[in-house]
């Protein structure tokens, strides 16, 4: 599953909204949870949470005894956990962005008189050369896993039906972006 | 989501590598009436190999799997299976073919709804001149493997459409076929149901070492195939795969 569209601030600020707690866990279960394809590298957590203590979002305690570079505890402020809960209260947008590029590639080849056909065929292959692959990773896998799986699998689902659907159309798509 | 793409490799007008061509479609042309449904389809599946074949509807994918299972006769061109020419047998021979070395799903599993799980599961067997208590010993066995223990019993009406569609898929694979033909086996399913069914499918064919052609228009449905062609106009198409980088 991607995560690209997963903000770090706000998972991380989520995440000590449980508990306070050190740099390495905030880490350990952000790659374990949300990461899982794309590990957030230490960098980037000291960063964000730099920022977010600079924004008065956290707080950050007197350094701890122990072992390794980090024994600083980092502690969720009223304004974090406020910015938390607006975040988890507003829907997501809906993801219009590949069908975009679908779309404007349909309308670019149409228009230069390309095989938009071709396209669409190319495009429907990886759709389910990759539903292949996670349909292999929800077989027998952890329910989490299933889940993440899952969450891929639909969406490219309904990408392939509006494929689907453009290709059934094509025709009359040709004739509307030729017209001068 | 990026969208260069790379080509990881080419079309493939036949089966997977390796693998020798078990079933064939060979320029296939079959009207009804005037009505062309295939014209010119070529198809090679591999031995063991698990086939998805998706269209729109009325592309021909239904006919195309009709000609290759031997129900209907092409009116031109060839079928070949394990190398023989099946469209050039006579109806009794195609009969024999289809009930010994073919196994069908369909979208409702024509089970027979005054016989019983075990009854329906065991009828290939019966036809086929197996001893009765051997029949049922093997019906019952297949009845455990696709989770339907305990419901042996049980008239088929009483069942559930998932559990229907797992007794279809027992009564095909229990006289071990060469090949198994499923037309939308999921297409009566909720999506969940509709996976565990395919999951079942799937495994137990690979388990057997069944080839499977499997018609949908279910994506999920053709994602737990190898590999998918797209019947259009009544022609076959292989679809290049492309891995998508980012």
């Amino acid at each position: 599953m991607h995560t690209a569209g997963v903000s770090v601030p706000l998972t991380l600020l989520g995440l000590l909204d449980r508990e306070p707690s050190h740099g390495y866990d905030l880490k350990r279960d952000y790659d374990a949870f949300f990461g899982r394809d794309k590990p957030l590298p230490f960098g980037q957590v000291y960063s964000t949470l730099g920022r977010l203590a600079r924004d008065g979002k956290v707080t950050v305690g007197a350094s701890e005894p122990g072992d390794g570079p980090d024994r600083k505890r980092y502690s969720i402020t009223e304004a974090g956990r406020t910015e938390v809960e607006s975040w988890l209260a507003e829907p997501a947008p809906p993801e219009p962005h590949l069908q975009s590029v679908l779309f404007a590639k349909v309308v670019l080849a149409l228009m230069l008189g390309r095989d938009a056909a071709r396209y669409l065929d190319a495009q429907r292959g990886s759709h389910l050369r990759r539903m292949r692959e996670l349909t292999e990773t929800r077989r027998g896998g952890a329910t989490m896993d299933v889940l993440l799986a899952d969450y891929g699998l639909f969406h490219l689902e309904a990408d392939l039906r509006w494929i689907d659907a453009t290709e059934a159309r094509l025709s009359a798509l040709r004739e509307m972006v030729r017209k001068p | 989501m990026s969208t260069d793409l790379t080509l990881a490799r080419e079309p493939e007008p036949g089966p997977a590598v390796s693998r020798r061509s078990l079933l064939e479609a060979r320029d296939v042309h079959r009207s009804f009436g005037q009505t062309p449904a295939l014209r010119g389809a070529q198809l090679a599946v591999g031995g063991g190999e698990i086939l998805a074949v998706m269209g729109p509807s009325g592309s021909g994918k239904s006919t195309l799997l009709h000609c290759l299972a031997g129900i209907y006769t092409p009116d031109q061109g060839e079928i070949r299976f394990d190398g023989q020419r099946i469209d050039e047998l006579s109806d009794a021979r195609r009969t024999e073919l289809r009930r010994t070395a073919f196994g069908f799903v369909f979208q409702f599993g024509q089970l027979i709804p005054e016989l019983t799980v075990s009854d329906n599961i065991a009828m290939p067997l019966l036809l086929g001149d197996v001893r009765r208590k051997e029949a049922y010993r093997r019906a019952d066995a297949w009845l455990d493997r696709l989770g339907l223990g305990g419901l042996g019993g049980r008239r088929t009406g009483e069942l559930s459409g998932g559990q229907a569609q797992r007794v279809a898929i027992a009564r095909a694979l229990v006289p071990q076929p060469k090949v198994l033909f499923a037309d939308e086996p999921t297409g009566s399913l909720d999506s969940l149901t509709s996976e565990t069914v395919m999951d079942l499918l799937v495994s137990t064919a690979r388990a057997e070492g069944t080839t499977v052609v499997v018609v949908t228009h279910d994506a999920r449905v053709a994602a737990c195939a190898e590999r998918t062609v797209m019947v259009r106009d009544g022609k076959v198409s292989a679809l290049t795969e492309y891995e998508v980088a980012g």
